[in-house]
């Protein structure tokens, strides 16, 4: 060794000065290099490569074709979209789908009517954006309009008529009753003295009368403006009820799906909760619930929703036939989200309820204060997951004889004004587009949410 | 110590409307009285409508006839030889197994192919994968059935103008027909054979796997089960002359007779429940094999172990451990999805029994509890097999 | 250095009151017992720490120290005897449980701050939901416990933004906010990086100085001979040896705490 490094010492060499970087090698960099280490890196990959470009190549330029360019894109009727009508090879007859698109949004909802639906849409929007946009502010009085004032607001709209107006008169009079027992607390604290204690009056009082009770006033403002709208809807235009039976397209596929989320989420923490709970029989119900639903199909459940549930009712109050599987996939819902939100619970570690314990919190100021906004914010990607399945689920109700989206579709496919070759294969690429731009891009925002949950880790 | 010695001084007790315990109970009991308030009510309704129906109640429909027929059945039925309710439930549950069971096989083995593709280094490869995956995933299962059954299955050609398919298989709109074979003398040894070489091959392979402990000797397993499953049953096969004769289906007025009838029905959903749960199933796998960290690679590699080797002892046992929880949750979800069968006319347990037996006696009770109680049992018994991998599992960590 | 001085001023705003004891024993533990399953993990246990004292407690991991202290705000349920804390005694009520946590502080060896609230609202927490304060109020006092240990600048960042040392003596403020009478810590340094244990034993030591009464798992020695009016020696779930930190440290009597002292001091 020694000998080596004497030997060696006159060739030792150290640098003056730096070299500059020299460009990589072509076997390294640039797009040849890419081909080669991503196409063609060994021989199975080679065959691999072509094998799948043949693929592409076969099926690809057929469906352009199919779809795009020899697609009728305007007609009236079918006579449009057959080819010895047209004189040409006549592809997709987007025609059809142009003509129908009314129907696969409305259903049979009676067309003087629609812009109820429209309304509901918008409110549904809303609620959405400001749940799941990060930035939006008033977080809370975004839950309690997601929660109460849509769907209350969306069951009147869309119902109408008799029963849905008297619901109103009811829901305007709950909200003018609380408004003026805030106002009177508001100028008279001093009737608060059995809730708050004395040290609390003394604060309370102390403030102008505007700013007391701030917080659930913002609320019953609220409202008060959508009911007070509504009612100002009612009187002005009317609303005549409109039978659930005329309900249809994807009216009925976002309805569905927006019970599910509505219905289930609360529900699923509720009997996550009680899953997690020591108390034994509560435990065990909660257990025997969410293990029964996950274990059978969906089908079942509504099954069960379309023929026991008016067995289980005296004979007068018997669901409305679309009531039953609203109930079924939001009791369905429920369970896989309580799964979900179980996980949450389980990820808290110890200490956090320990640190919430001896601070002196109770059981639901803990859970609802602490644990449950970290637990529900661990689990928004399962959270829109198991929505992405529901959405995707809210095709059974199909089976059951509801009109929702693809119900439509199979119902123009079997109608004689578009009965062309081409009609069904149209039909379904459309049902196709729709559902997957839907899932795809909840899929995309519970991505985004999860990226940003990792990247939040140091908040 | 300053301290007094004490013996039995107990904690003290606490008000009773302080006390946890008191508290759970009263919780409790509230709870329970609810639900068993729900559970009576719902049950006197029923009685009283079922009789307000004059539907009758219990499980006596079972040994009645039915008044149908089913096309596709594993046990022999029909309407005239007077085949009962219960007959037709056990042609439904055996049609829901039967789909289910080749439906999980070929979903396992294309969901991992198509999981192994998507981290193929190969460009071209992964994104075709991640196409796949990605479109299967987001459209709902029975757009996909309808797809199958409605727009590639029904267009196909009548009888009279059947597809030839290779090996004398025929395509038609009435389903696939696929030649029928028949064992003639000895036929039934190559059957044996194949099995006895099954057998013999794990016990070569445990054999194998003790001489290894033993001496570090290895053995060429792949090869020796190749030549005791697929070689020895073939060379038995041109031993005793080909003793196996196909039935080819054949045109016989505006149907085909003889071969094995394979209905489009079935085709479309096992097409259906196969591609759509791959798609699942790839993202376990893909998600189990990223699990294993780079570094355990590496370290394989560091110690001289070959890219096989590697995979086979470090990174699929590892991987393994990640992709079985979930993989059993979507058999489940496969099997809990073949009742879908309903919309396009598969005779399985739902469609039959929840369908067409429901509709004939009314008796919904008791059919629905029924379909219910089969899919519970199937998932119960799956999970609690599910629970004693995990405990093992679990241990092994440690 | 003997008993620490205990300084009168107060500069806490109008809403804290009432921080005394109510009684000269602040803690008393009669023939607590406590099991794990059929492990004995409490083997009759007697103490009594008297208002303003300054308790250290030691002795190896597993020896049943942390367990004890946390019996006393009832995170651990004792089988056997009794703890008297202010003169209430610890049962399974409710709402006696409710009145000790709001009066007994507890600092964690993990901090256990809530990561998806601000420090201010970390320290806000407990005042409002518990003492039922206005919000203002609130933030005054947590305000005022943050310029105590140092940090105010940090008010409206997160726990996550924050160093260990920072987290610790926020968790630390975290408490005092709810005018504790008693504080207890679980070995609130040994989670910390060295160049950190100084700022939180700092926070400590002004606390004690400031009559507060303490009862510290730690096994920072320095902090113990400085501060503590008692050191308690712990083995195997019993109270082995006890003396001011002087003797402790001088003249341990017991074989294990003279092994235990010869392990940790060098």
């Amino acid at each position: 060794m020694t000998d080596a490094t004497t030997e060696n010492a006159p060739y030792a060499f150290v640098r003056r000065e730096t070299l500059e970087q020299e460009p990589a090698p072509l076997s390294v960099a640039g797009p040849l290099a890419w081909i080669r280490t991503n196409l063609f890196s060994s021989p199975l990959n080679i065959i691999l490569t072509l094998l799948c470009v043949w693929l592409v190549i076969d099926t690809v330029p057929g469906m352009i074709r199919f779809y795009f360019l020899d697609a009728v894109w305007t007609g009236a009727n079918r006579d449009a979209c057959l080819a010895d009508k047209v004189g040409r090879p006549v592809g997709a007859c987007w025609a059809y789908i142009a003509d129908r698109t009314q129907y696969f949004i409305y259903g049979s909802y009676p067309v003087a009517e629609r812009w109820r639906v429209n309304i509901v849409f918008a409110m549904f929007a809303l609620g959405v954006v400001w749940l799941l946009w990060n930035k939006m502010p008033l977080k809370k009085v975004g839950f309690f309009f997601f929660f109460v004032i849509m769907p209350a607001s969306a069951f009147i709209l869309l119902l109408g008529g008799e029963r849905a107006e008297s619901f109103l008169r009811f829901l305007i009079l709950v909200t003018f009753a609380l408004a003026v027992l805030y106002l009177v607390l508001s100028f008279a604290p001093g009737l608060m003295k059995f809730w708050i204690g004395e040290g609390q009056l003394a604060v309370e009082e102390a403030m102008p009368a505007w700013q007391r009770f701030y917080r659930p006033k913002r609320l019953i403002l609220m409202s008060l403006v959508v009911f007070g709208l509504l009612a100002v809807l009612a009187d002005r235009i009317g609303l005549p009820r409109v039978d659930t039976g005329l309900w249809g397209g994807m009216t009925v596929t976002f309805l569905i799906s927006a019970v599910g989320i509505v219905f289930s989420l609360p529900l699923g923490v509720l009997l996550a909760l009680g899953r997690r709970s020591k108390l034994p029989a509560i435990q065990l119900l909660s257990v025997i619930f969410i293990e029964f639903v996950r274990g059978v199909p969906l089908i079942t459940v509504l099954f069960m929703a379309n023929t026991m549930l008016p067995l289980f009712v005296p004979q007068e109050y018997s669901p409305d036939r679309l009531l039953r599987p609203l109930i079924g996939v939001a009791l369905f819902a429920a369970a896989y989200m309580a799964e979900v939100v179980r996980g949450g619970l389980q990820a808290m570690p110890k200490g956090q309820y320990e640190g919430a314990m001896s601070l002196g919190l109770g059981y639901w100021q803990m859970m609802r204060l602490i644990i449950l906004p970290q637990a529900l914010r661990i689990v928004i990607p399962g959270i829109v997951n198991t929505f992405i399945g529901l959405f995707k689920d809210t095709t059974l109700v199909t089976i059951v004889g509801i009109f929702d989206f693809l119900r439509t579709i199979e119902a123009t496919l079997i109608d004689p004004t578009w009965a062309t070759p081409t009609t069904r294969s149209t039909g379904y690429a459309f049902a196709a587009i729709f559902y997957f731009l839907c899932c795809w891009g909840m899929s995309r925002y519970s991505i985004a949410v999860e990226k940003r949950l990792a990247a939040g880790q140091k908040r | 110590m300053s301290s007094i010695p004490s013996e039995q001084v107990s904690p003290g007790k606490a008000s009773l409307f302080y006390d946890p315990k008191v508290r759970g109970y009263v919780y409790q009991a509230a709870l329970v009285a609810i639900v068993v308030f729900l559970i009576w009510s719902a049950a006197s309704n029923a009685i009283e409508n079922l009789r307000a129906q004059k539907i009758a109640s219990g499980f006596g429909f079972w040994h009645n006839a039915a008044g149908f027929d089913i096309n596709q059945k594993l046990i022999p039925f029909s309407a005239a030889g007077g085949s009962t309710y219960g007959d037709a439930f056990i042609v439904g549950l055996l049609n829901t197994l039967l789909v289910a069971g080749l439906g999980i096989i070929f979903a396992t083995f294309l969901g991992f192919f198509v999981g192994v593709a998507r981290l193929s280094n190969n460009w071209v490869i992964s994104k075709l994968a991640m196409i796949y995956v990605e479109v299967i995933r987001n459209i709902p299962l029975l757009l996909q059935l309808f797809f199958w059954y409605n727009a590639v299955l029904k267009p196909l050609p009548n009888p009279r103008q059947s597809i030839a398919l290779p090996a004398g298989a025929l395509l038609n709109n009435r389903g696939l027909y696929l030649p029928d074979p028949h064992l003639g003398p000895g036929g039934s040894l190559i059957i044996w054979a194949f099995l006895i070489g099954l057998v013999a091959t794990f016990i070569f392979r445990s054999w194998a796997h003790k001489q290894q402990a033993a001496t570090g000797r290895q053995y060429p397993i792949g090869w020796v089960a190749l030549a005791l499953i697929v070689v020895v049953p073939t060379l038995i096969y041109f031993v005793l002359g080909r003793p196996v004769t196909f039935v080819y289906p054949e045109l016989a007025g505006f149907n085909l007779r003889g071969g094995v009838q394979i209905f489009p029905e079935f085709v479309a959903l096992l097409i259906g429940l196969t591609t759509y749960t791959a798609g699942f199933i790839a993202e376990v796998v893909r998600a189990g094999i990223l699990a294993v960290s780079k570094g355990q690679t590496e370290a394989a590699h560091a110690l001289g172990l070959r890219n096989g080797p590697t995979l086979k002892l470090v990174v699929i046992p590892q991987a393994m451990r990640v992709i079985i929880p979930p993989l059993t949750s979507n058999y489940l979800n496969l099997t809990k999805n073949s009742s879908l069968a309903v919309a396009i006319g598969y005779p399985d347990l739902v469609q039959v029994f929840t369908g067409t037996v429901l509709n004939q006696t009314g008796q919904a009770v008791e059919v629905v509890a029924i379909t219910m109680a089969v899919y519970l049992t199937i998932s119960l018994v799956t999970s609690l097999f599910m629970n004693i991998y995990n405990k093992r599992m679990a241990l092994v960590e440690r | 250095m003997a008993m620490a001085e205990t300084k009168t001023t107060d500069s806490r705003p109008a809403a804290l009151k009432q921080t005394s004891l109510n009684t000269a024993t602040a803690v008393e533990m009669i023939g607590v017992n406590k099991w794990y399953g059929e492990f004995h993990v409490l083997r009759d246990i007697n103490l009594k720490v008297s208002r303003g004292e300054k308790l250290v407690i030691c002795g190896p991991s597993g020896s049943g120290k942390s367990t004890m202290i946390r019996c006393i705000n009832r995170l651990e349920e004792h089988q056997k005897g009794q703890i008297i804390v202010d003169g209430t005694e610890l049962t399974n009520d409710l709402k006696k449980i409710d009145e000790i946590r709001r009066d007994v502080g507890m600092v964690f060896q993990h901090f256990n701050l809530f990561p998806h609230l601000t420090i201010l609202e970390n320290l806000t927490l407990a005042p409002i939901w518990v003492r039922k304060m206005p919000k203002k109020d609130a933030e005054e006092i947590g305000m005022h416990y943050l310029k105590r240990v140092k940090i105010p600048e940090q008010a409206h960042k997160y726990p996550g933004q924050l160093s260990g040392g920072q987290q610790q003596r926020v968790a630390i403020a975290r408490s005092l906010c709810m005018s504790p009478k008693i504080m207890l810590f679980d070995e609130p340094t040994s989670a910390l990086d060295p160049e950190m244990v100084k700022e939180v034993l700092d926070t400590m030591v002004s606390l004690a100085d400031e009559g507060m009464t303490m009862l510290c798992v730690t096994h920072e020695m320095g902090f113990a001979r400085q501060v503590a009016d008692r050191v308690i020696f712990m083995d195997a779930g019993q109270i082995v040896e006890m003396n001011t930190p002087n003797e402790f440290f001088k003249n341990p009597q017991h074989e294990r705490t003279k092994l235990f002292l010869s392990q940790i001091l060098h």
